[in-house]
């Protein structure tokens, strides 16, 4: 059981949670990330840490409400227990000095991106942060990345902040003023990272990204999050969750992280109803 | 003195278990075989010889007292015998469901050569089902304090046992287990249908009431190092008990289309994570109408009855060889048939086909025939050339066998390997690493729940040593 310290909406239906796990805290590195499970009857839901604390011994995670257990999750409050949580997982982030890092967040991305980010630039990089969201009250970690950033540029798709646009088009003005871009660290929707993979291939610029593959177990036993990766299977959870975007099959990995997407309804519905049913005046999450 | 008299009845016929009717059991998750009432137990204990020279014991690889366990039972005295079971099985009712009784102890039974051999795994699994129902307190016989302490990684069949012999010497105990719940293969891995996760919780909880702490979701490898617990968490010695978590896929194109279960996902998701509960449970799984599982183990076996039993329509086992060469157990075999699981023998898979969304749709397979012994002493299984033919699935499980996790190799370089992973010991269960030790899956990279168990016993006894001695040579 791991002790709620606070909870709350960054957001909207995105929620900042910060957990007491101390040895987590302390073992943790950038890169890696954890497995929550909210209840006893609880799936096992991937998070990356997207903050961490080892003095005080808490780890920050950071989540969207999209089906049914994050959203159960999001109605937690400080001072209550998650089921449990497991970690860390994954490889760290191999951080080195390789020059200028173009560091590209898309929505919630951006929490996992964080701790990179802030490494990277500890060792010197010469960061540029491309946030993309689909409006201006969707990005998280806004002042956090502009403080570590040496550059910092956002875009929407509705034009309410920054460019009117995707990531995408900012990077390629990037490419196009001829800037020196040693790597392209992106992490968001597997859309946007097969975008930037694309564009960033045709250019021959080293390429990272971080998948966010169905899990079970997250420890290498099961092979849900199965991805190919130039032609070969990978494990997401034990040889990633960082891949050479040029190399990652993205087309494939949207169609598998679909596959229970009919299921996932199904379950969000029934709990979408069963919380109506226990908060009759139209309770303020419905 | 006994409760009753010992009436030798030889000649009769092996006393049959009951058993929840195949179309009953298609439908829910209940255990199959019901167990012996104590009056079937005794019946099927006169049975037995009670041999001088007794050939059972030679087969069992924890060298239980065979005869004098159902000499017990039949003598109504089934405390007695679930004591006598206990000294040598620290998990009677497990290994009396799970074991392959027919290749180890039944085998050897004199009985067999002329009639069948007594029932020893159901007389095992009565005495020890009679002490837990009877709700008597265990007794343990646990020697004095040793101030030694002992890390398991992992709390399968082969950590839980190398766990309960070393609290029975004193020494303190902490299992690390990677998932939230312990029991390793027990839980994931076998269904529910073939051993009840209670069964699994009642031996847990004893060993806690033996003093052992098990730490759940606790990743060796990387919530700690081998050598930090070694130095920095004060253990002296550590018993790597890691099993065969690593799922093979066979490498034929399709595997990654949406519908493609390793066995372990698919056992996983329904065991530990029930999902036949869903939505009840939050962790779904899929199931089509069509299923093939690809192989022949028990695995291969527990994954098409759970299909079955989540309501696939037409179930097919893929193997390669003929039905004598099936691994999977005999009464798995006979119990799948009986549940409607059609046979698809002299057959391998060559590609997974899938719709433009990329979900299953069929599978292609190439037809078998059986040429000369390799290896492993089978025949070896040679395509048939232009045999090729299509049929229409929508869920394919591979149980094509797993290896062993890498997560510790590769924070312990220090500890060698051999192919594939597997862990190198010595015939005292001792790894190349100082004070670590290795036993079940991990070093053999694949086989049944009681020489896990064996393996963790011998190195119960050779860490016992070492803790006393010092000695590593």
């Amino acid at each position: 059981m791991y002790l709620i310290k606070d909870i709350e909406e960054i957001a909207p239906k995105i929620k900042k949670m910060v957990l007491k796990a101390p040895l987590l805290a302390k073992k943790h590195r950038a890169g890696q990330f954890v497995m929550v499970i909210n209840t006893e009857k609880g799936e096992r839901i991937p998070l990356t840490i997207a903050d961490k604390n080892p003095e005080k011994g808490e780890i920050t995670l950071i989540f969207q409400e999209i089906g049914k257990s994050t959203m159960e999750m999001g109605l937690r409050t400080k001072g209550e227990h998650v089921y449990d949580v497991v970690g860390p997982l994954g490889k760290p982030t191999h951080i080195e000095k390789y020059g200028t890092v173009v560091c590209i967040g898309g929505g919630v991305g951006t929490a996992p991106l964080y701790p990179i980010a802030k490494k990277m630039k500890e060792v010197g990089n010469h960061i540029i942060t491309i946030l993309g969201a689909r409006n201006k009250d969707l990005f998280i970690l806004e002042k956090e990345m502009k403080a570590l950033s040496d550059e910092f540029y956002q875009t929407t798709d509705d034009g309410t902040k920054g460019r009117h646009g995707l990531v995408t088009d900012e990077l390629k003005r990037l490419i196009e003023e001829g800037r020196e871009i040693d790597l392209v660290l992106a992490i968001g929707p597997a859309i946007m990272m097969k975008f930037v993979s694309l564009l960033t291939k045709e250019h021959n610029i080293p390429t990272m990204v971080s998948l966010n593959s169905i899990m079970v177990d997250g420890t290498g036993m099961c092979g849900a999050c199965r991805v190919s990766v130039g032609g070969i299977t990978k494990f997401v959870c034990v040889d990633g969750p960082e891949f050479d975007g040029h190399k990652v099959n993205f087309d494939e990995l949207l169609k598998r992280q679909a596959m229970y997407k009919d299921m996932e309804e199904m379950a969000l519905k029934k709990f979408l109803e069963e919380l109506r049913e226990k908060e009759p005046c139209g309770g303020h999450h419905a | 003195m006994p409760d009753r008299k010992w009436i030798p009845q030889p000649k009769k016929p092996r006393t049959p278990i009951p058993e929840q009717k195949p179309e009953e059991r298609r439908k829910n998750f209940k255990e199959v075989a019901l167990g012996y009432t104590e009056e079937l137990a005794i019946e099927e204990a006169y049975r037995c010889l009670q041999c001088k020279n007794p050939l059972c014991i030679e087969g069992c690889p924890v060298g239980i007292d065979i005869p004098g366990f159902i000499r017990h039972i039949g003598e109504g005295r089934f405390e007695e015998a679930y004591y006598t079971l206990k000294k040598y099985n620290s998990l009677p009712a497990i290994c009396g469901r799970v074991c392959p009784q027919e290749d180890q102890c039944e085998e050897k039974c004199i009985m067999g050569k002329r009639f069948k051999p007594v029932a020893i795994g159901r007389l095992e699994r009565f005495a020890a089902d009679w002490f837990i129902q009877s709700g008597k307190k265990e007794r343990y016989e646990i020697e004095p304090p040793t101030g030694k302490k002992v890390a398991i990684i992992g709390s399968g069949p082969a950590g839980l046992t190398c766990a309960g012999e070393l609290a029975k010497k004193g020494h303190k105990i902490v299992i690390f287990e990677a998932l939230h719940k312990p029991g390793g293969v027990l839980v994931y891995g076998i269904p529910e249908f073939r051993l009840p996760k209670k069964i699994v919780e009642v031996e847990v909880e004893k060993l806690k009431e033996m003093g052992v702490e098990i730490k759940t979701s606790a990743i060796i490898g990387k919530l700690y190092t081998i050598d930090e617990l070694l130095k920095e968490e004060s253990f002296d010695a550590v018993f790597i008990g890691t099993g065969a978590g690593l799922p093979y896929f066979m490498g034929i194109k399709g595997e990654n289309l949406n519908g493609v279960y390793s066995a372990n996902e698919f056992l996983t998701r329904v065991n530990l994570m029930k999902a036949y509960m869903f939505p009840e449970a939050d962790t779904p799984v899929k199931i089509g109408e069509r299923v093939a599982v690809i192989g022949g183990g028990n695995t291969a076996m527990d994954a098409i009855r759970t299909a079955i039993r989540l309501g696939a329509k037409e179930a097919y086992i893929i193997y390669r060889r003929s039905e004598k060469e099936l691994p999977a157990r005999e009464e798995e075999i006979h119990h799948a048939k009986e549940e409607g699981v059609i046979l698809k023998l002299l057959t391998n898979p060559v590609e997974i086909i899938g719709d433009k969304n990329g979900w299953v749709k069929a599978l292609k397979c190439i037809k078998m025939k059986l040429g000369e012994p390799d290896d492993s002493g089978r025949r070896r299984p040679i395509p048939i050339e232009g045999s090729e033919f299509e049929f229409p699935v929508d869920t394919v499980i591979m149980a094509i066998g797993q290896g062993p996790n890498p997560l510790i190799q590769e924070t312990q370089p220090d500890i060698e390997v051999k192919k594939w992973g597997i862990i190198k010991i010595d015939e005292e269960g001792r790894t190349s690493k100082k004070g670590v030790f290795a036993g079940g899956d991990i070093v053999t990279g694949g086989a049944t729940v009681i020489l896990a168990m064996g393996q963790g016993k011998r190195a119960a006894a050779s860490i016992d040593r070492y803790l006393k001695t010092g000695e590593w040579k």
